[in-house]
This record gives C-alpha cells, structure tokens and sequence, in this order.
C-alpha cells in the first residue's frame, strides 16, 4: 500500500506529502484541487472512492478545505487532501460533485458555514442556517451577537419552486440555472413537525400519485453550532456536547472525541478503563439498534414492536444509570477514561442481560421478521448497490447491509476490540430487509463482544491522571469509531491551546439522508418512511 | 379552595414540592370572589379536561426519547389517560416540547402552537427547553421556549427523567383543576392577549398547513 | 327464552290505550332515537375504553387505571374535554362540505347501528332486505371521509382521502359477496329471518366451507373497511399525521373518533348476526340438555358476547401487524379476495341447490 500510494504520489508535482503512521496528507494549491481529486478516485493504482468529510477552515488568513479520503480496498489508510485560498471576500473552489455523491450535502455545509463558495455544484443554499442569516458562524470574525440574527417569528419563506441560486457561470463546466420543482410537481411537505422523521428533518417531496419523483431534504432545524461553541470550550467541557449530538448511542461519541484529544496527548489509556469503555459502547450500540428496530417498525405502523422493543431498552438504561449515573447522557467518557469506576452489581447485571437479551431477540424475530406483511413491506424495496453506498458515504449499517466493509472496530481497532473475537455483519443484497436483519444480528454480535469482557475486566486504575488544564499540543488530530449508525469521526486542529482552533464531527446521519434521497425515489410514500427507518437516522446528529 | 385542596388522584397534595405559583395563581383567579352555582359545573369539566389531556408528538431532540420511554411499557403514561398523542395539532391538549428550539424551529413551534384548539398548554421539558441549557453560548438557539410561547410547566434535567415528566404532568393536572371555564384569571388574558398577536402574524402568511401539508 | 318483543308489545298497547295512532307512533320513534342514540355513545365509550386496555396488555403496559375504578371512566372525561374543545375556523377551507363530512360520516354508522337486532325484538326497523341495507348505508360514510379530506385544503387529507376512496370501494365488492353467500344459504334478506333460521345451527358451520371462507373474507373485508390497521392507510399515523381528519379540532373530530370506533362495531355485529346466529343462542341438534342450559343465557349477552368476539379479533390484528402498502392492499383485494368471493358463491349456490 505504501509504495502504492508514493507512485501515487509522483503524480502530482505541486504538492507538498506528509505521512504519519497511516494517516498521508497532500497539500495542493486550490486550482488543481479538482484535478488532484480526479486523479485520486479515478486512477488505477488505489482509488480513493470513499469521500468521508470536507472540514472547512478558517485558518485567519485564508480559509481552506481538509477532504478526507479513503479507498474501500484499504479502509485502514486515511488521506486528507488539504487546499486553502488566500481570498476571504469571494472564496472559490472548484466542486468535487461529480466525483463523490457523497459531497453534495459536505460543500453546501462548508457553503454555510464558512461562506466557500464551490463552482460546479448546482445547490448552493445554505444548509442549516436560515437563506437570510447574516454572517457566517464558523468564521473567526462572526459576530454571534443576538441583535445580528435576532428570532424570527415569522416562518422562513420557502416556495416549491424555488429556483436553485447559481454561483458563477463562467468556469469551465457550466451549468444552466435549475428549478427545484417544476410546476406541475405536486409537492408534499414531511416536518419538520411529523411523526416519521425521527426528529426535525424537513422532507420535500414530489409525488406521483403515491409515487416519490424527488426528495430535497432540509437541515437546520434543530443546528445547535456546537462546532462553534466547542471553539470557546476547554476539551474537558467540549466532551459533554457530543452526548447531545446522536444521543441514542451518546457513548460512543464521546470515546471518539476522547480518542482524538488523547491522540494529542499521547496519553495512555489504562486497561481497565478500555475495557469499560468497551462494555459500555457496545450496550449503547444494543440500545440504539433496539430503539432503531422500534422506530422502524413503528414507522411501518406496527406500535406493539415498538413497545416491546423500548421495554427491552430499558434494562440497558438501568445497567447505565447504575454506573453512569445518567440515563440517556451516561456522561461517563473523560479525557484518560471513565468518570467513575464500575458499579459494584456491574457485572452481575450485565451477565444477567445477555441470555435475557438473547431471548428476547428471538420474540422480536418472532413478533415481526416472520411477520408476512412485515415481509411483504421490506422485501424488494430500497436497492442500495456496494458501490452507491461508497460512493454516498453511507457507513455503518447500512453500507455492510450493501456488502461494504467498513467497521471502524475491525479496520482500526481502539479500545478492546483488538481482544476480542467478532465477527463484521456483512449481507450482500442491500435491500430493506438487509437493512433490517443487521441490526439485530449486530445485537447478536454486540453480545458476543460483552460476554467476552466482562469476566475480564483487568483490576487497576479507571483512568488515566491528566493535568487540571488540558493543553492538547499543536498539530491536526482525527479519530474515528463504529458508532450505531456508521463511521463518527472528530477532527481537532490545536494551536497548543486549552481551547481547540477547530473541531468538526463527521456525522454518519447526515450521509444516510442523502442515501435516502437516492433510493427513495421510484418508491412509494408508505416506503419513504420505511426507508427512513431503515437507515435509522439521527437529526441532532446531523445539524450538530 | 385552597391549593392543598385540589385532589387528583395520582398523587397526594404533600408530596408535591412546588406550590408558590399554584397559590398565586389562584390567588388571581379567586380575586373577584367564586360564583357558587357554576362553581360545580366546573369542577365536572376540570375532572374530565384534567384527565384527558392528549400530547402533541413534538420532539427536537434527546428529551424525545424520553418521552418515547413516558409512551412505553415501564413507565406507561396511558395510567393517566394521557396516552392519546395526537400527530395534529388541531386535536391536541398539550404541547410537550421536548428539546432543543433554535432560530430556524421557532417559528414552527410558533405555528404548531396557533394551530392548536384551545384550551391549549405547554410543557418545557429540559434544560434547553427552559433556558437554553447546555446550548447556553450557541449562536443558533433560542434561550427557551417561553421567548415565543407561554409555557405553564417546567420540567428541569437533561433529560428529564421519565419519573420526573410525570410529576410535570401531575402539576399540570392540578392547574387544569383550578382553572374555571367560565371566567379567566390576568395571566390568561395576558397569554390570550399573546396568542391573538401571535394570531395576527400567522395569518398575514395566510396558511395554517403548510408545514404540515401545503396548500394545494 | 326471553324476548324483547314482549316489551315491545307491552308498551305499544300501553301507549295506544291513551294517545291516538299517530301520537303513539311519534312517541315511540321518539323513543327508538333516544335509545339508538344513548347506546351508540355508551358502546363508543366503552369501546375506546377496551381498546386502550386491550392495545396496553398486548403490549406489556397497564393502560388506563385511574379515572374511576380500572380506569374505566377515561373515555368519559375524554367525551366530556372533546366536547368543551375549541372547534378552530379554518381559514381557506370549503365551510359547508368541512362541515358537513363529519356528519356524514357519523349518520352513516348510526343509521347502520340502529337496523342492528340486538334481541328479538329489540330492534329499531327491520326491513325485509337488511343486509342489502345494511351494506348501502354503511358505505355511505366513504362520501364523508372523502369530503373531509377534499375541503380541508390540505395534501395530507387529500392523499388520505382518495387512499380511503380506493380502498372502502374495492373492500365494499368482498364484503358485498361473503354477505350474499349467506343471503344464498338462507334466502332472505331480512335480519330478524336470518337469526332464526340459526335457531338450530349456526350459519357458520350450516354452510360448511364456504360459509367459513365467506366468514373470513367478511372478518377480513370489514376490518380494511372500519380503517384500522393493518389497513389504516388513510390515516396512517405515521405518514400522514392524521389522514383525512387531520384540520379537524373538537367535536367534530370527536364524531370521526366514534365513527370510526362504532364502525368496528357495526362489522363485529354484522358478522355475529350473519354467521355466529346473532342473539340465537349455541344449539347443537340432538344435544338438547345442553341447548336447554344455552337457552338459559339471555339474547342479547349472546349477541354482545359474539359481537366482542369479533371486536376482540379486529383489536388483536389491529396490535400485531404492520401496516399494508397501498398497491399490497389493492392488490389483496382484487387479485385474492375478490376471486376467492366469487368462487365461494359459486359454491354455496352448488351446496344450496345439491
């Protein structure tokens, strides 16, 4: 792969290569941006065919693009694609749209929140902040004065046949101004308000009939600027907001962000706490996956599912709040390891759970996988073929359902999953029901992984001592995890100061929307929702 | 009557904490003295608005899972009869705002609460609904639902637990029991008063359902 | 065996003894109304009451328990909160038709309701071609749901609307042809006639197998056409918030709520009459100790008994499945249901004349 990726690298003269264990960055000037991009996913060599992020900066006198990139034959090696302009007034970039799928709702995010404007990608709305939001918060010279933006009272004015702003039309690649909607379009509105979305998404959707002809998701409903605050936060306060983010697995999160700062720190983590954090990312991960299971037979109106399912639930929150303290925000993650050892029953507990939990699949499986007309539903609907799935970024679940490899816990193993024997869920079709099995077999395999550790957890310290104030050194920190949706990753760029320069989350959520306005299409109205449970989706996750 | 009067059968009148603002409130509604004759007809209609009141599904973000844990098998809210959630504003009681509201939801919210028939209430649940909580220095969200809407209950935490949303539903039952249905205390007028304004903007948009559906 | 017919009489001749014909007759529909009317609202009540204790043991909850003693007067303090209910004017909607729908739906269920036989005797009209009735009026009330979402102005109600327009039509062809299966075996259209000829056996197992498959098509037919799940589609809850009704506030969304509860009932009763025997007791020929000791069990616990047998396996289905997609739905009725109908009558006309 190295050699491979220095071949690779002959190619593109201007730039200036880094490595760092498996980890390469290439900095190019922002004109050859595309050209890099293009050669990256279209060579022969190793094609960089798995667009994970596009972190925008503010580096004070430019402001530049971080595109981190992955082949799916190497999922272990990771490449930021680095590139900033000199220009703040009217930054320009060319878009990479037409490479990945996945980068449509990335650039209108950088759009958004750094004022970038990318030359090529047909929707430059902002994504999360009203179209009349004066300012752009990412930006070190935003003012987040309450006078700049005060409440509005009056709902944001959006017409379905909104015609789509065009920036630039004198590049290369030209594009014709485009409508939204055409006027014969029957459009429907699903939310933000509504009982399907899985919290505050704003679906606009076309119909046929019954049919769905287009889908233009809506973000920003429930964007709470968490990047922005963790700016003006110290890590050890920053580590809170990512519970808040995809609160159904908050767990896992926050051992992200704390495996990035500690990155930083090069701090070692002790065997115990790894252990703990193990056990705990793993009942997260069965809690979110029966919550999903829930919602998504709730969302094809089987309410009973949904009930037995939550009542499930409930035994994890109990083995939480015993050691966590919190019942939905364990809070438990810090910088080093956990909050507080382990509850004295912590053990006895979870050992009960995991036959009681076995059982309990089989009811679910009973109740509603054999269900005829649950299988009537799920079958044959939502085709998401391998390489859609790379291409739309869509980790987790939903990528292994279509036959891609991507579980961060095998790739890049972190904590203890290095000990322990489990098996990565793979399906090949990529339908509904795929989807759907996975989730539960992966409940399964989480199991498994508990049963492992828990007789094991090694005697010793809880965490690890750090300084009262943290001070991660200078330099760009990434980690990722295998959260229950897919790959979160957290990027931390640090100037040696107690607050971080810049933070970003890569949020799994927001990539499955996309995936849903892909495969939704063709389907009908009772599938749209369906699909949304199948993907399992996060809203706060997203609008971060 | 006096606060430690009202009896709903949930809960025992010592066991609650919170009694200042019931005193005060009906302090106010009590001021012009009682009409015994219809006094009666009110308690009839209190008991049945008092234990059929049917929440409005509105959740921005982890207090709603909470609130889903309120709708499930362990801590069951249909005991109460409070179960029916209704997904049309029109045919709901009581709106439980669980969650976050930043700017762009606001005027939703807004809607979603003119949408409703009356007699309509509010309940903030966590943190951020009451005061911004952990988003407290965020550029993007609203310090509490009461900036746009009157809220008559607060349940603090974050999340609440679903122990303590009952209890926020106890006391709004207790409310519902002292208000009277022919007469009106001067925070209600007030809340009348805001609510017609927030009338008059919404109908200068011209629609009630387009969040929800669209004109056609 | 108690008849209500006795009663019936005893009043009549009361009543005509003091007043002329035509009073008489004005006090005694007066009378009938008063007692549809005040049975319809009770058996609502007590129906959504079932059904919320029932969907909660289903799924591992308590449900109501403490409006009165088990909770049993929820759903009267809910009819007495929807009554005092703001109705909201909607601006931009059609006034008449808005108004109108909700009665629609409600008068077509109580006019079914009131030519039910609860009881010999105990029966507000009974017409010689009931059954052809009973399924007229009762398809009446898909004019008013499709009204609802029509003048709503709202794309919710609009798609929930025409989804409850394919649907109540094409179920109405099932329904029609189990229930005619059974006009065949019997010959009479007439409910009071169809009851007792189940004197000695009931329908069900009179008519072998087709009167089975008819009985499971009606179950099956009757359920999609009350709107419940699995076949709720027009007001699926989770995609259309709440269907056709969903800009109806107050009382008038109260009516669709007991519409729409009364109907489960009125299909529970029309299949207890046409195939369990109605109020006829369980008689096995032959084994006449036991006819004796049924016969001690009055009519109408019988019907009522038969009748929430039948509610009981709506709400089962109701609480176990997940909803149907619309083409699925279609596509059960016309490609299974309907053929299976028509096969069926084929039969039972062979069985009759054989």
């Amino acid at each position: 792969m190295t050699t491979l990726i220095s071949d690779l690298f002959t190619r593109f003269p201007y730039a200036s290569f880094e490595s760092k264990g498996n980890e390469y960055s290439l900095t190019v000037p922002p004109e050859k941006l595309y050209e890099t991009a293009s050669i990256l996913k279209k060579n022969e060599l190793v094609s960089f065919d798995f667009l994970c992020d596009i972190i925008g900066m503010d580096y004070g006198d430019s402001l530049g693009l971080i595109y981190r990139l992955n082949a799916s034959a190497y999922p272990a090696y990771t490449l930021a694609l680095k590139t900033s302009t000199g220009e703040r007034e009217n930054p320009r970039i060319d878009s990479v749209i037409d490479l990945w799928d996945s980068a449509d709702l990335y650039e209108r995010e950088a759009h958004d929140f750094l004022g970038i404007v990318f030359t090529g990608n047909p929707d430059m709305r902002r994504l999360f902040l009203r179209q009349d939001w004066k300012g752009y918060p990412l930006r070190k010279d935003y003012d987040a004065s309450p006078e700049a933006n005060p409440i509005p009272l009056e709902n944001e004015k959006i017409e379905d046949m909104e015609t789509l702003p065009v920036i630039d039309l004198n590049s290369d690649r030209k594009i014709e101004p485009e409508k939204l909607f055409e006027a014969g379009e029957y459009v429907v509105n699903f939310g933000p308000q509504h009982p399907a979305t899985h919290g505050v998404l704003h679906l606009r959707v076309a119909l046929d009939g019954e049919i769905i002809t287009k889908i233009d998701p809506n973000f920003g409903y429930i964007h709470r600027g968490i990047e922005k605050m963790c700016e003006a936060y110290t890590y050890p306060q920053m580590l809170h907001l990512t519970d808040r983010m995809d609160y159904v697995s908050g767990p896992i999160n926050r051992h992200g962000l704390c495996l990035a700062i500690e990155k930083g720190l090069e701090l070692e983590v002790p065997e115990r706490a790894q252990y703990i954090r193990t056990i705990i990312d793993e009942l997260s991960r069965i809690a979110s996956h029966l919550l999903g299971w829930g919602c998504m037979a709730m969302d094809m109106g089987s309410i009973t599912a949904f009930v037995y399912g939550m009542r499930d639930r409930e035994k994890i929150m109990d083995i939480i709040e015993e050691t966590c303290g919190g019942r939905l925000m364990a809070n438990y993650n810090v910088i080093g390891g956990v909050m507080a050892d382990i509850h004295p029953d912590f053990q006895k507990k979870v050992k009960d759970f995991i036959p009681y939990m076995r059982k309990m699949l089989k009811e679910h499986h009973l109740l509603f996988t054999g269900n005829p007309i649950a299988r009537g539903r799920m079958d044959g609907v939502g085709y998401l073929s391998k390489e859609k799935a790379i291409s739309l970024g869509a980790t987790g679940p939903t990528g292994r359902a279509s036959g891609w490899r991507n579980d961060i816990r095998k790739i890049e193993p972190y904590a203890a999953y290095g000990k322990v024997a489990f098996d990565e869920m793979l399906r090949e079709d990529g339908m509904t029901f795929d989807r759907y099995i996975i989730r539960l077999d992966e409940i399964k395999e989480s199991l498994h992984i508990i049963e492992q550790l828990i007789d094991t957890i090694p005697e010793g310290a809880y965490a690890a001592k750090t300084k009262a104030i943290i001070r991660v050194p200078e330099g760009e920190y990434f980690s990722r995890v295998e959260n229950a949706r897919g790959e979160f990753g957290v990027y931390i760029n640090s100037r040696g100061d107690k607050y971080p320069y810049r933070v970003k989350f890569r949020s799994p959520s927001m990539t499955l929307v996309n995936t849903l306005k892909a495969i939704a299409v063709g389907t009908k109205v009772a599938d749209l929702i369906m699909l949304g449970g199948s993907l399992d989706y996060v809203v706060p996750c997203i609008d971060r | 009557m006096e606060v430690k009067d009202i009896f709903i059968r949930n809960m025992k009148t010592e066991d609650f904490n919170e009694n200042e603002y019931l005193e005060e409130y009906l302090k106010e509604l009590r001021a012009n003295g009682v009409n015994i004759a219809i006094a009666k007809l009110d308690e009839l209609i209190n008991w049945g608005r008092s234990n059929s009141v049917w929440p409005l599904t509105f959740a921005t973000s982890c207090c709603g899972i909470e609130f889903m844990c309120l709708g499930a098998a362990r801590y069951d809210f249909a005991r109460f009869g409070w179960e029916v959630t209704r997904n049309s504003p029109r045919q709901a009681d009581v709106v439980f705002c669980c969650g976050t509201i930043v700017h762009k939801m606001a005027p939703v919210l807004k809607r979603l609460y003119d949408q409703m028939a009356e007699p309509k209430y509010v309940m903030a649940f966590g943190s951020c609904a009451i005061g911004g909580g952990p988003f407290k220095k965020s550029y993007h969200t609203v310090m509490g639902v009461d900036q746009i809407i009157p809220v008559d209950v607060y349940v603090p935490g974050c999340p609440p637990r679903p122990d303590a949303m009952i209890y926020g539903m106890m006391q709004l039952a207790r409310k519902i029991k002292l208000q009277e249905f022919f007469s009106l205390s001067e925070r209600d007028v007030a809340d009348r008063a805001h609510r017609m304004e927030a009338v008059a903007i919404g109908a200068s948009e011209n629609s009630q359902t387009e969040e929800k559906g669209g004109e056609q | 065996m108690f008849q209500f017919s006795v009663v019936n009489q005893w009043i009549d001749e009361f009543l005509r003894t003091y007043l002329s014909e035509g009073w008489t007759l004005l006090v005694e529909f007066v009378l009938v109304a008063l007692l549809v009317l005040t049975a319809y609202a009770v058996l609502a009540l007590l129906l959504i009451y079932i059904e919320r204790k029932i969907c909660a043991f289903f799924q591992c909850r308590i449900g109501p328990n403490r409006v009165g003693p088990f909770g049993i007067l929820q759903s009267v303090a809910d009819m007495i909160k929807i009554l005092l209910k703001e109705i909201i004017r909607i601006n931009k909607v059609d006034p008449f038709l808005f108004r109108l729908a909700c009665f629609l739906v409600i008068i077509a269920s109580l006019c079914t309701f009131g030519a039910l036989p609860f009881d010999g005797g105990l029966h507000a009209i009974d017409f010689n071609i009931g059954v052809f009735y009973l399924l007229a009026v009762s398809s009446l009330g898909v004019v008013g749901i499709l009204l609802a979402g029509w003048s709503s102005n709202n794309k919710y109600t609009m798609i929930g609307a025409m989804r409850s327009g394919a649907q109540l039509i094409s179920y109405e062809l099932s329904c029609g042809l189990s229930l005619l299966s059974i006009v065949i075996l019997s010959g009479t259209m007439q409910l009071s006639q169809i009851v007792e000829q189940q004197s000695d056996l009931w329908f069900i197992f009179k008519g072998h197998v087709p009167a089975f498959i008819a009985f499971v098509i009606y179950l099956i037919a009757g359920h999609a056409e009350t709107n419940r799940g699995p076949f709720d589609l027009p007001e699926a809850e989770s995609e259309l918030t709440a269907g056709y009704h969903t800009e109806y506030s107050g009382i008038q969304f109260g009516f669709f709520y007991l519409a729409e509860y009364l109907n489960m009932f009125i299909i529970a009763a029309i299949a207890a009459t046409m195939f369990l025997g109605g109020w006829m007791p369980l008689h096995i020929p032959g084994w006449d100790r036991i006819n004796e000791i049924m016969d001690y069990i009055p009519p109408v616990i019988w019907f009522f008994g038969k009748t929430f047998f039948c509610v009981f396996m709506a709400l089962w289905v109701r609480w176990a499945f997940p909803r149907l997609r619309i083409d699925q739905l279609l596509a059960l009725e016309w490609k299974i249901l309907l053929p299976i109908g028509l096969i069926n009558i084929l039969l039972m006309t062979l069985l009759v004349i054989l």
